[in-house]
């Protein structure tokens, strides 16, 4: 099942961003998104993932079907590696937590308090949750910052295995991952200010 | 669900998690109370009931701005309302979570408090039966309240004034089903308003809770 994305448009703050974004994601194909900061990149991806209503558009093929990944990864500090990845995995009710931990690299970290963790290897972490949702389309939102070399190879490898078992992944990123994407630009879809001005005269008319 | 309460339940117990605030808030306010009124008995037994209601109330809203503000801060409430669980269900488990780390413990150190304030004997049970059925009011519709609140920075302010009012009728009724069982009245109807407001809000407020949450979310 692909996600179609139609004709987007999304608002930060109840102003628009982007408009008239558009593209169709298959099954085993990644798609990066590209853009200066601030260009609404990761307002597309949490429109994308139901968090925040579309303007105008569509997006078809979402529903119960995204694993999303924010710049905050949503762990919990006082609880180990482990009981992170399996509260996620219970929640979206998968079993094994294993091989996400074998993807990443945290076995010899998997009884260690969250907390004490370095900033990538939490990163490290925050992406094994996706492992564990089972979910087809992978969101994310800057997936490799403070991801070292190895890991930003791990990382790659992880995505290149979903896309292999018919899984795909959208992501706004900078780096090159090594990876068969297509690149979807923003920034021509930027949001043009029309008549901001005029209307707000008529509306105290 | 349960991996969701039990998870809740484990950072309440852990280091930093806020588990025995609200009961050792408690504690405090009741052993207080008969150093401000003086010692003297028959004016404490007088107003022990309505003093327990008050503390256990107080201790309730202390813990309220955490069961949202920590997941928000992580990341954690957008990564769950992407989860294939409804949020309607997520608040409840949050205000399960609350009632069981914060209501359950105040119902059961009440009677010993209740010594402290020389409650009659008679008030006893209509006490621990009246927040029994008072405190997971209380904890729903705090959830409701830090559900509003969550996203702002030192929210706790706004959440107390929108929370206290709507703390008023269960107060009131409670209160009132303990004060009357400790003088040995009949205490239906209280008791059964007191009912059903918590048992009103278990139905309702949990959609209103998620619908605030959806829109705090953008």
């Amino acid at each position: 099942m692909d996600l179609i994305v139609s004709d987007l448009t999304v608002t930060r703050g109840g102003v628009p961003v982007l408009e008239g974004v558009g593209f169709v994601l298959r099954p085993g194909q990644a798609l990066v998104l590209r853009g200066p900061n601030g260009a609404g990149k990761t307002t597309l991806l949490r429109t994308i993932a139901g968090l925040q209503p579309a303007l105008k558009g569509s997006v078809s093929g979402a529903e119960d079907r995204i694993a999303y990944a924010a710049h905050a990864d949503g762990i919990k500090q006082v609880l180990t590696v482990a009981e992170n990845l399996r509260l996620w995995a219970d929640v979206f009710g998968q079993a094994d937590i294993q091989p996400a931990l074998e993807a990443f690299n945290l076995v010899e970290l998997r009884d260690r308090a969250a907390g004490s963790l370095s900033a990538g290897q939490k990163r490290r972490l925050g992406l094994a949750r996706l492992m564990v949702t089972g979910r087809p389309v992978w969101v994310l939102d800057e997936p490799t910052v403070s991801l070292d070399v190895a890991s930003v190879a791990l990382f790659a490898d992880a995505v290149r295995l979903h896309l292999a078992g018919g899984g795909s992944a959208l992501m706004a990123t900078h780096i090159d991952l090594g990876l068969e994407a297509e690149v979807l630009d923003v920034t021509p879809h930027k949001a043009v200010l029309t008549n901001a001005l005029e209307d707000f005269d008529e509306a105290f008319l | 669900m349960i991996a969701l309460l039990l998870r809740d339940l484990r950072l309440a117990v852990r280091a930093g998690g806020g588990f025995g605030l609200g009961l050792a808030f408690f504690l405090i306010v009741v052993v207080l109370v008969p150093f401000g009124v003086g010692p003297e008995s028959g004016l404490l037994s007088v107003i022990a009931p309505g003093v327990l209601w008050i503390g256990a109330l107080l201790a309730c809203l202390l813990s309220l701005d955490r069961i949202f503000a920590l997941d928000w801060e992580d990341g954690s409430l957008d990564l769950l309302a992407t989860a294939p669980v409804p949020l309607e269900g997520i608040v409840t488990v949050k205000a399960l979570a609350h009632w069981l780390t914060t209501g359950l413990p105040l119902v059961l150190a009440a009677p010993a408090l209740g010594i402290l304030l020389s409650l009659p004997q008679g008030g006893y049970l209509w006490l621990v039966v009246s927040l029994a059925l008072g405190t997971p009011a209380l904890s729903v519709i705090g959830t409701f309240g830090a559900a509003l609140t969550v996203g702002i920075k030192r929210g706790g302010l706004l959440l107390s004034l929108l929370v206290l009012p709507l703390y008023v009728p269960t107060l009131i009724f409670g209160a009132e089903v303990a004060r009357r069982g400790a003088e040995g009245f009949e205490v239906m109807t209280p008791l059964l308003m007191l009912g059903g407001i918590t048992f009103g809000a278990l139905a309702l407020l949990p959609f209103a809770s998620a619908a605030v949450l959806r829109i705090n979310l953008r």
